[in-house]
């Protein structure tokens, strides 16, 4: 009897599980008093932790974005690192509220795992890393090549079109984690490492001897990279949303960190929707009206956050081009806050 | 109770449900009734939240082409396949890791628990140092220190070792000559498969004489040079129907021929060190079981030190081993999957890994999973069972 009363039990608890994490999001948030985010477990420049536990890159500040709007405070994120294999698991069953780690929009992913991107924070293309001792000069010179890949990645499946669709011979070593790959290729089991551009520049930091690396010309695919968040909940959904977009029109509109105060007095009626003085965004999205300046003194806008941890001046010194203002010739574009 | 008294009442005066038997049954009905609908509102629970999360379900995945490539497969496979054929690839290759490391690591283990127990203090010692090494050190770091601290530290194919024969050793594996065989080499096949069974008879006859008349006819020369001899005259009477491909170095690595690859090595080669320690102490447990009387007798009787332990000890000693080993080879089978974390492309690397995050199907991809583990566990279980009736002891 005590067996049939422990599996009522537990029956009992997987129907509590499964309604409370169908509840509204932006309420468990509030609740909890912080934003669990799925992040990167190691990839510099987009999210990586550092020797004392503190979470920086592009996807972690968008983390922080988040939780800015909702709690005023850019700190009340938890991060939970997540691998490629598990990371849309992790986020479909409620563990993270927000999955932001480098995670390829796709048709199949958004119909088939109950998934769904909020927008694209970093324009992306996969790319090829070899020795330079190789002389390779060119991607499509890498016929008959040993490849070391990540799993669980749309890379996986661009490197079989590519060599396919070129006619040309490769083996690949699949690895479960990028740690992996790259130890390999590293260690010369492989000619090349293949990952979004992003991720080779940051990796080969990494290696023994960055120097000795080149990062080939080609890019063999398109990487819409950006923050994705359970079907079903629209709230939600556009909190996230529209915190993106908020990133780009503060710097559409010169609106940054060191500024925002001034900003705030500013009479261009566009930039006091924006910030909040003038209409009613933020409450219409659950949050308060100041839920921009919350943003942006927390993080900055998406110039500075892309300034910071991954444009010319660090480490990994990627240019904007893709990921330029519309008006710059460049892909990213918010719709107004109207 | 007046029952006890009067004897056995009729069966017709116990009222249906106090009668032992209908109640316990009843009861095992009720319980058998119950866990059925528990399992039933797990399943239909898990059915419907992934409806309700417009998460796909259902196997309708399987025929679809994969998209991806697998490094290394025992039956042809390329991206245009379909998720049920790296399903197969990957099971192949779990099989084929599992049966070759259980082979050799039968062969270590047996070998380093007979000299644990050696009367050599030293060899006795070093076999003492290899178990306690091996069983205390996590699988996995042992999986790292032979793929990345030994065959990562082989030169890159340009520096290739030349072996002779025209085998070839770099971080790429071992690159050896493939044989290929022209159709006309049936008829030297034809051949070595008739003196073998010609061979086989032969030795059945010389045994069934030297139990008749105690004297063994010596047919071993003139089977092994048979086997050996006509083979060869039928094979060079045929042509020669056999070339190799040899591998050539290209720009990258040598191309042709066939590659052992050093995710396979290290797999084969840590697994094997690593099961090979706890099958020395089951070899060792099972030789120590072995009463010391059973040594000194067949000792008094003339026998050598290895005859004792060859014809004496370990038949005996198999009764102990053999149940023990079958855990060990059920584990060494599970231990495989970690071959992912150093690139071989076994069941949990492409169907859970690869597969499940281009499906996202996790709950169909590890129920599959686990029942092939399973079903692998309990066929090991049935032959090791069936070998085990075979060693036992006969009771009388």
């Amino acid at each position: 009897m005590k067996k049939l009363i422990a599996a009522a039990l537990v029956a009992a608890a997987s129907v509590g599980l499964v309604s409370a994490a169908s509840a509204g999001t932006l309420d468990n948030v509030k609740a909890k008093g912080q934003l669990v985010c799925g992040a990167n477990p190691g990839t510099a420049g987009f999210g990586v932790p550092d020797q004392k536990g503190n979470w920086t890159g592009l996807d972690v500040d968008y983390c922080r974005a988040i939780a800015a709007a909702i709690f005023n405070d850019p700190t009340k994120v938890k991060f939970v690192p997540l691998s490629s294999k598990d990371r849309f698991t992790a986020l479909a069953s409620g563990e993270v509220d927000v999955l932001i780690r480098n995670s390829t929009w796709t048709m199949s992913r958004e119909t088939t795992l109950g998934i769904i991107w909020a927008g694209v924070n970093f324009y992306d293309g996969q790319g090829f890393m070899v020795n330079k001792k190789l002389n390779v000069k060119s991607a499509k010179e890498l016929n008959g090549a040993s490849i070391c890949v990540q799993q669980g990645t749309t890379t996986e499946l661009n490197l079989a079109d590519y060599f396919r669709s070129n006619k040309m011979d490769y083996k690949v070593v699949t690895f479960g984690t990028s740690e992996e790959a790259l130890k390999a290729y590293d260690s010369g089991r492989c000619d090349s490492y293949t990952t979004d551009r992003s991720g080779l520049a940051a990796d080969r930091l990494s290696m023994a001897k960055p120097d000795d690396h080149i990062i080939l010309p080609e890019v063999i695919s398109k990487e819409p990279l950006g923050p994705v968040v359970r079907q079903g909940d629209d709230q939600w959904l556009n909190l996230v949303k529209w915190v993106h977009y908020a990133l780009i029109t503060t710097e559409e509109l010169g609106i940054t960190s060191k500024n925002v105060d001034e900003q705030v007095k500013s009479d261009n009626p566009e930039i006091k929707r924006v910030l909040g003085t003038e209409g009613k965004f933020g409450e219409s999205l659950g949050l308060s009206n100041a839920w921009v300046v919350q943003i942006v003194k927390g993080v900055g806008n998406y110039e500075e956050i892309f300034e910071r941890n991954v444009g010319p001046n660090t480490p990994i010194q990627l240019a904007r081009s893709s990921n330029a203002l519309w008006s710059k010739g460049g892909l990213q574009y918010a719709p107004p806050i109207r | 109770m007046s029952v006890g008294v009067e004897g056995r009442p009729s069966d017709s005066k116990v009222v249906f449900y106090n009668d032992p038997r209908i109640r316990s049954l009843f009861l095992q009905l009720l319980l058998l009734g119950l866990i059925v609908a528990l399992f039933w509102f797990a399943y239909d629970n898990t059915v419907t939240n992934l409806r309700k999360r417009n998460i796909a379900q259902g196997f309708a995945f399987w025929d679809v082409e994969a998209g991806f490539d697998i490094s290394q497969t025992l039956i042809s496979y390329s991206a245009a396949s379909s998720y049920g054929r790296a399903f197969w690839v990957g099971l192949l290759n779990t099989m084929l890791v599992s049966l070759v490391s259980i082979f050799f690591a039968t062969i270590l283990g047996v070998i380093i628990g007979i000299l644990r127990l050696s009367r050599n203090w030293l060899v006795a010692k070093l076999a003492m140092v290899y178990v306690e090494i091996f069983r205390n050190v996590p699988l996995l770091l042992i999986l790292y220190f032979w793929y990345r601290g030994v065959l990562g530290l082989l030169p890159e194919p340009r520096d290739s070792i030349k072996l002779p024969a025209d085998i070839l050793l770099n971080t790429r594996g071992l690159l050896m000559p493939k044989p290929v065989f022209a159709d006309a080499f049936i008829y030297p096949l034809i051949a070595f498969v008739s003196t073998v069974i010609l061979g086989a008879v032969l030795f059945w006859w010389a045994r069934r004489v030297q139990a008749r008349t105690g004297n063994r006819p010596n047919a071993g020369l003139f089977s092994t040079s048979m086997i050996i001899g006509l083979p060869l005259i039928v094979f060079f009477l045929s042509g020669s129907p056999l070339s190799f491909d040899v591998p050539v170095q290209g720009r990258f690595n040598a191309s042709g021929g066939m590659t052992l690859p050093p995710e396979f090595v290290s797999l084969v080669i840590g697994l094997t060190t690593y099961t090979a320690a706890f099958i020395a102490e089951n070899v060792r447990a099972g030789i120590v079981a072995i009463s010391k009387g059973q040594t000194e007798a067949s000792q008094a009787l003339g026998l050598s030190h290895g005859q004792t332990i060859r014809l004496v000890i370990m038949p005996q000693a198999l009764r102990v081993i053999v149940p023990l080993l079958n855990s060990e080879y059920l584990s060494l089978t599970k231990n495989s999957s970690l071959g992912v974390s150093i690139g071989y492309p076994d069941l949990v690397n492409v169907f859970t890994g690869t597969v499940l995050n281009q499906t996202g199907q996790a709950v169909e991809m590890v129920s599959v999973t686990m029942l092939v583990y399973l079903t692998l566990s309990l066929l090991t279980s049935a032959f090791m069972n069936w070998f085990n009736r075979r060693v036992a002891l006969v009771e009388r």
